[in-house]
């Protein structure tokens, strides 16, 4: 009897001590966590009326590189619907609004004007100006980063019913 | 013996390997580009001897000095360097030891045709003319004859080529463009020791300023060049500073005609502002090697004496 | 209390205390090692020394170094190589000595695969050697992020990147790891925290528990041959040292030991001094600079083989097949079915095994620095099929084997 008692009581401590090292574990997973200064910078806006048709503007949203391309009349014209899909249109103006980052492995494809696509210098993946891959390795489309319009203006970070209908649609990454 | 046959397996896959992903691998990813030595022979030859005296009078009726300082001669534009960049896009060089360390062939084409010389005609054009004016001459029959007297002066007025130091030759080539903060160079020059913190601020405001300008007019901010000698070698260095398209075609960095001996010194600043201890390292390990002959043979006398009585 | 009497010697009063005549009695004087070996018995000790090396030289690198991203590459480059007086010979003795603790690992794991040394009692020697061969990794890898250069930052953010797990994509455990959404000031702190407090630690535990279990089952000679330590030990003892198949680990092994280390010393300050740059690579000299990657990213030559395993795959494919290169080393003791313990040259379709996966991780190796284009992404293609495929049928042909 005392002997089954102390046998109890030992393995009984033994529980008491894993819940206290369940919640330290818990506290050590919140300390790895993302600061909430560094989730606040999260935001960035962007002026989309001062774009330049056909010139690759980079800009910087969580320190990741946001290609902004407003698109000429012809591009546009040219364009499936799959491309056009992945448009952001304000007004008439059509424009790419990118993570400009290789869905492959990570680096900045360059934007070159006189073919209207990007080519990644890592690996030779190649994206059309909608972003969409079209040659190997890249697995999918250079994604579209959650964005709010606002006028002319864009607020990466947000969810607007824009990005929401493209999101729904699957087309986002 | 047949450990050093197992001896001989084992180094044999590991300089396998060493070669496959050093050497070979290297080869294959960055292409070769051969040195011409600073030849510049795309450039026409130097066909008329220049006269100093008579290129005296032509530098100051082809108006050069309206941009360019020359400080040895006590001839200054009267504009800082940040705003001579506000207006041209970047600082027109001090002339005064041009003529040591540039080549002469490349003064020459350079005073002719500026974005001709430098390689850069894929961003100059009708519409977007290069900051500096041809030399389209200062009244003479001759404009080759007139170009070489302005050599032939440029060269008169500089120190002799064996005195332009390591450091003369990086400020006068490079340092317009380029920082190197371990040496404190700034595009505005060596950064001062400030007493009062709204000094250095100042300063620093005006650097950014320049900075701006720089990048407008080439793309991009030029890197600062403290840690090239060790991102990248020699032979890389030397084959770009005779011609970067060689190395980065499409670059807006212009050739900028210094002479091999110009271009040697060059790298020996590199060197002295991102590799000093390189002379140390080869001392010290001189050393190292001569302890190590010991303390191999004492390790060998004292397994000899160990296993004496096990075999 | 215990009951103590007055020592008469220093000696005798640590012993009284510490038990240190028992402890050098079962850690060296009488501690057997058979006598039939070759130098690449001498591998662990040469690990060690290198460990060795390399915490000495992290210690006076940790005395300056910054781990701020605006401060680190300078305190780095400026700092300890430039001001620190011999500040740059440690560097280039640290980083020289992490790449080439690595080839040792390599030629110390597959002396153990050549010669059958992970079986028979021995598995948890093969296990807790792979184990550090992983701890190891860890540790290269977050002292690569410490510089702060080009290819520190890629490479942290190539590889956290694996860690969505592919079509899974767990951004959020990606994120988690750096503490931020790109590799930035919580990234560089948290891996300079793992570099030099945890991981340290553990591969310290984990080497105790390497040695620990080498003690029982006695070290394995280069002819499988089976050894009556006991019997052995007794002939030893009795003076008849020339006909004992054993040896004392000291002084009888560690002297042979220090010759070659002595001999690998030599080597390693070569490349110390004069050929550095396939540990210290040049892309890491150009500070991080998050937008705009290196024109050819790869990760230090020891990591190429499972780097190539991953590459020339589909993403999902990729990750699964670079996740079973990094376990089934682990398995080898469980998946070579043969009941030999001799070396490979006597063991029938084990001998091409072992030949052809040394050659195949070659060529892995090599093709994973390569740029993964034309010949050289087929190559690895093949390479990587083939090594899955040799570890596919490991249990089949060691099977097949007859007991000797």
């Amino acid at each position: 009897m005392n002997q089954t008692r102390r046998g109890f009581m030992g393995k009984a401590f033994g529980a008491v001590a894993g819940v206290g090292a369940v919640g330290a574990l818990y506290a050590m997973k919140r300390s790895w966590d993302p600061l909430p200064s560094v989730k606040a910078a999260g935001f960035t806006t962007i002026d989309l009326s001062s774009c330049t048709a056909n010139k690759l503007i980079v800009e910087k949203w969580r320190g990741k590189p946001i290609f902004v391309l407003r698109k000429t009349a012809e591009m546009v014209a040219a364009q499936n619907e799959a491309q056009t899909a992945r448009d952001i249109v304000i007004g008439d103006d059509h424009y790419l609004v990118a993570i400009g980052l290789c869905t492959h492995l990570g680096c900045i494809p360059a934007y070159r004007e006189d073919k209207t696509d990007f080519k990644c210098a890592c690996h030779g993946g190649e994206f059309d100006s909608s972003g969409i891959e079209t040659l190997a390795p890249p697995p999918s489309p250079l994604v579209i980063p959650p964005f709010k319009i606002n006028g002319a203006t864009l607020v990466l970070g947000e969810e607007g019913p824009e990005y929401s209908k493209m999101k729904e649609a699957g087309i986002v990454a | 013996m047949k450990e050093f046959l197992i001896l001989a397996v084992v180094v044999f896959f590991s300089l396998l390997t060493y070669w496959l992903v050093e050497p070979f691998a290297h080869s294959q990813m960055h292409a070769h580009v051969e040195s011409e030595h600073f030849a510049y022979a795309d450039l026409p030859a130097l066909e008329k001897t220049g006269d100093a005296t008579r290129g005296a009078d032509t530098f100051m009726a082809g108006g050069c000095i309206g941009c360019h300082n020359v400080k040895a001669l006590g001839m200054e534009t009267g504009m800082s360097a940040k705003d001579s960049a506000a207006a041209y896009g970047v600082n027109p060089p001090d002339l005064s030891n041009a003529g040591a360390i540039y080549d002469a062939k490349f003064l020459a084409a350079l005073i002719k045709n500026p974005a001709h010389a430098t390689v850069v005609e894929h961003k100059f054009n009708d519409m977007r003319p290069h900051p500096m004016p041809g030399f389209y001459g200062a009244g003479g029959d001759d404009i080759d004859q007139e170009i070489a007297d302005i050599v032939a002066y440029l060269q008169s007025i500089a120190v002799k080529p064996e005195e332009v130091t390591p450091k003369m030759a990086f400020e006068d080539a490079c340092g317009r463009c380029h920082a190197m903060r371990y040496t404190k160079w700034t595009q505005l020059g060596e950064m001062p020791n400030f007493k009062h913190k709204k000094d250095e601020l100042r300063f620093q405001a005006d650097v950014l300023d320049y900075q701006d300008s720089i990048k407008a007019y080439l793309g991009k901010l030029p890197p600062d060049l403290s840690m090239y000698i060790r991102s990248r070698n020699e032979h890389f260095l030397s084959t770009f500073i005779e011609n970067p398209q060689s190395q980065l075609h499409g670059t807006a960095m212009p050739r900028v005609g210094v002479t091999a001996e110009g271009a040697e010194k060059v790298i020996k600043y590199l060197e002295f502002a991102g590799d000093p201890k390189a002379e140390m390292r080869n001392e010290v390990g001189k050393n190292v090697m001569i302890f190590m002959i010991f303390f191999v043979l004492f390790a060998y006398l004292w397994k000899r004496q160990v296993w004496k009585d096990l075999h | 209390m215990a009951h103590f009497e007055k020592a008469n010697s220093l000696n005798e009063w640590m012993d009284q205390r510490l038990g240190v005549n028992t402890l050098q009695r079962v850690l060296a004087k009488e501690y057997w090692i058979p006598k039939d070996i070759n130098f690449l018995w001498a591998m662990g000790m040469v690990l060690a020394i290198t460990f060795g090396i390399l915490l000495i030289s992290g210690i006076f690198l940790l005395m300056y170094y910054q781990p701020n991203v605006d401060l680190a590459f300078d305190s780095v480059n400026y700092t300890i190589m430039q001001e620190v007086g011999f500040g740059w010979m440690w560097r280039h003795v640290h980083a020289v000595a992490a790449s080439v603790v690595f080839l040792i690992i390599y030629i110390h794991m597959f002396t153990g695969i050549y010669y059958g040394s992970y079986k028979k009692g021995r598995e948890l020697i093969w296990i807790s050697g792979m184990l550090l061969f992983v701890a190891f990794s860890a540790e290269a890898f977050s002292g690569y992020m410490l510089p702060w250069g080009q290819m520190s930052y890629w490479a942290g953010m190539v590889i956290t990147n694996l860690f969505s797990a592919g079509s899974l994509e767990l951004n959020g455990v990606v994120e988690w790891i750096r503490g931020d959404y790109v590799p930035a000031q919580a990234f560089l702190d948290r891996f300079f925290m793992l570099h030099v407090l945890l991981i340290p630690v553990a591969i310290m535990a984990l080497i105790g528990l390497h040695f620990g279990a080498l003690r029982l089952p006695h070290v394995n000679n280069q002819n499988g041959e089976e050894i009556d330590f006991e019997v052995e030990a007794e002939k030893y003892k009795s003076g008849n040292k020339a006909a004992s198949k054993v040896i004392a680990f000291a002084n009888d092994f560690m002297s042979k030991d220090m010759f070659v280390v002595a001999i690998y010393l030599v080597f390693f300050f070569y490349l110390v001094f004069w050929n550095f740059d396939f540990a210290m690579d040049p892309v890491n000299f150009d500070p991080a600079n998050g937008l705009v990657t290196p024109a050819h990213i790869y990760p230090e030559w020891y990591f190429l083989w499972s780097y190539e395993i991953l590459r020339p795959f589909d993403k999902d494919i990729g990750l699964i097949a670079f996740a079973f290169a990094q376990v089934i080393f682990v398995l080898l003791p469980f998946l070579d079915r043969s009941p030999n313990t001799v070396p490979a040259n006597r063991r029938g379709l084990f001998k091409f095994w072992f030949w052809a996966m040394l050659l195949d991780m070659i060529v892995l190796t090599a093709m994973g620095k390569l740029p993964p284009q034309g010949i050289f992404s087929t190559i690895g293609y093949v390479a990587a099929l083939v090594f899955i495929g040799l570890w596919i049928i490991l249990p089949f042909i060691t099977k097949l084997e007859k007991k000797l």
